[in-house]
């Protein structure tokens, strides 16, 4: 075991990790470790743009922005969040160009700037251009950027080294009413060097938490193989809370059948959804904005086309995202990849072909609860000193029941820079808090069972049957019966994991185990992603429940807040207690949500 | 690109359909994997090991090492991660060439004969089918790949032509994968030259208006394991998934190595 010592060390390396990196480094003794190289990080992958009120094109401001994020968010979002992300947005794509990005310009030299999903002119009068762009590969841009900037500040990081446990110390803290409680405190964490299987100890004062999502949930998704909700398992375990893990975005493009990404800018430039019909069917679903109406709205529309009969193809499955309007030369301006896309995957030419599109797992709303410090909760309202989160990771909340489309990419670059700041100011103050006995305990004595393992379960059929269960129960409509069954599977699933086997005993790049280890986190976060929506019993966003089709705000106005707690047993979700959290309201009032 | 944004026509809201959009069943058939497979921890000596697996018209060469990982042989090692060409981690030789796993469909390969896959040459092999990367990284690093510009910051943005930022345009495309460098015979023999990629970064600095750090990147890429080792053999521009043009931009650099510093 080698034990390291740093102030601030940050866990991943995409878009929140660099972003905080370059802050962090430049203030304190930082390292980055991260499971990928930071190149590979799935910020790459983000394609439209990201918004702010630059009004580089035409009127606009933060307030309209912070409007539309919580209106696109079904009120569920806390609008001090939204309004700090809204506000910092400027400063954060202004930041990004000089430290190099390439956004695409206007005429005059600056900043372009185009239309996309749920963003709207005074208060949802009409759609507004405010996403700034670098074609369709601005999170390529904007990963590329970060690490160049990385590179720039000679920040230290740690490649291909998976962080498999956080390592936090209880302390009895007594209140001023006589009252005691637990206090969490941030110790470090535990890693393991995928090179050669060696387990390393760091020592931080501070700890971020930048890990990305749990897209692999689910069977048909947009992101990548690595996105297995470490970060979320590892705080979870850890004993912090997960808020409002029943909201899962399903982006509405998605490839049909691979569910690759195909970026809404592809609307957002003027591409529109039609059915078998040929009908333009968003008109009927959102008569104001239409096409550009938010992504909870559009998926479920394309869901409920496909139900209803009017899917296109050969078992009426999907259906057309139309392109062919458009020239040919404005798509290759502004949407090169994803019409490369779809030639390369489903052999379908975009200039003269409609593209076969259904919706796909995209982001994960919920995950580690922080404030707008990026200072993660372990209740409602407790700090937990030295530990912070930002990106998909995180839930601040600025996204609450629904992200709008870009405000990813702004939040990576907001919070994260507030993360790295912040975990850096902590640190200069903070003192070491001693590592626990044995910390490598947990980590070396799950590995070694897995390696000894003969009990001839393979992490690739679980997984799938996991996947496959989620996206038959859990996708856009959901009801009680769907949650059940999809809990009966994780639980049947739960059981079999004690009985993985893995084929590869080396040390050295054994992905095989590591594969292992995120079903593990993929299993527990179903588990809490499908009891969050059991008790959810309202539709909102991205959680759809048939049997409960309207918006509840009476009772169900609240942040879901769920526990590890082995000493729970509620309505059968045995080990997991849910609780909630108000939402923090500051000036728009819930109204109905229509486009 | 860079256009100004025009109003495009409304669509129509209702079109006539033809009907559109593959034909049923997807395809199903054979392939034979061959795979280099070597593990310093059980032995010296690399292997080719061999399957025969079933698989499908939409599937990509990745998805064939995935099935044989997943469901026969867990110990096969090679990198991935976003699976459709924008993260750079799965290049790889297949039949020869340098491809991303993941952009490669099985159907465009000719099945009837063993698909060989082999880790990209010229860096050092850790297992299977991953490289150790820091040596591409190290050149990538010294050619300063992040803006420098010695000017006071505007409180908004640098001011840069729609002209201006089309000029370095396609270079931003390149996603570190190593796919070039790693498919050129200089760098084969001589692991010292820069090589392809780090060219690209460099170049994609040195055409940038906003940037003040040419003539130093200029006068690394001037060196003697620099641009002029280049021999413009355009293997690199066949590689590139991302369909820059490598030996152009190379070309571009040299160019400016001689008009600008000298």
């Amino acid at each position: 075991m080698q034990v390291h010592k740093y102030d601030v060390v940050i866990v991943g390396a995409g878009g929140a990790g660099m972003r905080a990196a370059i802050e962090s480094g430049q203030r304190a003794h930082t390292a980055v470790l991260t499971k990928l190289y930071p190149t590979r990080s799935h910020t790459g992958a983000a394609q439209g743009g990201m918004c702010a009120a630059l009004a580089n094109v035409e009127e606009d401001n933060w307030e309209w922005h912070t409007f539309d994020t919580v209106k696109g968010g079904d009120y569920l979002v806390d609008q001090d969040a939204a309004e700090v992300m809204a506000k910092e947005a400027i400063d954060a794509v202004l930041d990004l160009e000089k430290m190099g990005l390439p956004f695409n310009r206007t005429p005059e030299g600056k900043i372009d700037q185009r239309r996309f999903g749920g963003h709207t002119r005074d208060h949802g009068k009409a759609a507004v251009r405010r996403a700034c762009y670098a074609a369709d590969r601005t999170g390529h841009m904007i990963l590329q950027t970060l690490y160049q900037n990385c590179v720039k500040h000679n920040v230290e990081f740690y490649n291909e080294y998976y962080v498999l446990d956080l390592l936090t110390v209880d302390e009895e803290v007594t209140r001023e009413d006589g009252t005691t409680y637990m206090q969490k405190k941030t110790a470090g964490v535990v890693s393991y060097d995928l090179a050669n299987g060696e387990i390393h100890v760091f020592q931080a004062k501070s700890v971020v938490f930048a890990t990305g999502g749990l897209g692999k949930i689910f069977k048909t998704t947009s992101n990548a193989h690595t996105l297995t909700a470490d970060g979320m398992a590892l705080a979870y375990r850890a004993g912090i809370p997960l808020e409002d893990m029943e909201f899962v975005q399903f982006h509405p493009t998605g490839l049909a059948g691979l569910g690759i990404l195909l970026s809404e800018a592809a609307r957002g430039e003027g591409a529109i959804l039609r059915n078998s019909e040929g009908e333009r069917f968003m008109e009927r679903y959102a008569p104001t904005i239409k096409d550009l109406a938010p992504r909870d709205i559009v998926a479920r529309s394309m869901a409920n086309e496909v139900r209803e009969g009017r899917g296109a193809g050969p078992n009426k499955d999907y259906v057309l995202l139309d392109l062919t309007h458009l020239e040919p030369a404005h798509i290759d301006a502004k949407l090169p990849d994803i019409t490369e896309f779809a030639r390369t995957y489903l052999g379908v030419e975009p200039y003269t072909e409609p593209v076969p599109v259904f919706p796909t797992c995209h982001y994960a709303m919920g995950g580690v609860p922080t404030n707008v410090k990026a200072e993660v909760l372990q209740d409602n309202d407790t700090v937990v000193p030295g530990l912070f989160a930002a990106g998909e990771v995180a839930c601040v909340s600025v996204h609450g029941s629904n992200r709008l489309g870009t405000n990813s990419l702004l939040d990576i670059n907001v919070f994260g820079k507030r993360a790295g700041i912040a975990a850096a100011e902590y640190a200069a103050t903070a003192e070491f808090v001693d590592i626990p006995e044995n910390p490598t305990a947990f980590t070396e004595n799950q590995l070694n069972a897995m390696r000894a393992s003969t009990g001839g379960e393979r992490t690739a059929t679980l997984r799938t049957e996991l996947q496959e269960t989620m996206d038959a129960n859990m996708q856009v409509f959901r009801s009680e019966e769907t949650i059940k069954e999809a809990l009966a599977v994780i639980a049947d699933l739960r059981k079999r994991y004690k009985n993985v086997q893995i084929q590869d005993k080396g040390k050295r790049f054994n992905l095989d185990l590591l594969e292992a280890v995120e079903l593990g986190f993929l299993l527990d976060m179903a588990e809490v992603m499908t009891v969050a929506a059991l008790h959810r019993k309202e539709s909102r966003g991205g959680h759809y429940r048939e049997d409960y089709p309207e918006r509840d705000d009476e009772n169900f106005m609240l942040h879901s807040m769920m526990y590890l707690d082995p000493e729970s047993s509620t309505d059968g979700t045995t080990g997991i207690r849910a609780d909630t959290k108000p939402v923090v309201f500051t000036r728009y009032e819930p109204m109905e949500r229509k486009y | 690109m860079s256009t100004p944004t025009k109003e495009a026509a409304e669509p129509a809201s209702k079109i006539d359909m033809k009907e559109s959009g593959g034909g049923g069943e997807i395809p199903s058939f054979d392939v034979t994997l061959q795979v280099r497979r070597y593990d310093p921890e059980f032995s010296d000596d690399a292997r080719w090991d061999e399957w025969t697996i079933t698989m499908y018209g939409t599937d990509r060469v990745l998805d064939a090492l995935h099935k044989v990982k997943w469901e026969i042989d867990g110990s096969l090692t090679f990198r991935r991660s976003c699976a459709h060409g924008v993260c750079g981690s799965d290049a790889m030789r297949i039949n020869g060439r340098n491809r991303l796993a993941c952009k490669v469909l099985l159907k465009d390969l000719d099945t009837s004969k063993p698909i060989m896959v082999e880790p990209i040459k010229g860096l050092p092999v850790e297992k299977d089918l991953i490289v150790d990367m820091e040596p591409f990284f190290q050149s990538y690093r010294e050619i300063m790949p992040f803006m420098v510009n010695n000017s006071p910051a505007p409180t908004g943005e640098r001011i840069q032509s729609p002209e201006e930022r089309e000029r370095f345009d396609d270079t931003t495309k390149c996603i570190l994968c190593a796919a070039c460098t790693s498919s050129c015979p200089v760098f084969w023999t001589d692991g010292q030259y820069f090589g392809p990629a780090a060219i690209v970064n460099a170049h994609r600095f040195i055409f940038d208006s906003r940037d003040d750090a040419g003539d130093m990147r200029l006068e690394v890429l001037n060196d003697k394991e620099g641009v002029w080792r280049c021999r413009t053999i355009f293997n690199c521009t066949d590689a590139c998934p991302r369909g820059i043009e490598v030996t152009k931009a190379i070309q571009e650099v040299k160019r400016a190595v001689l008009t600008r510093s000298m």
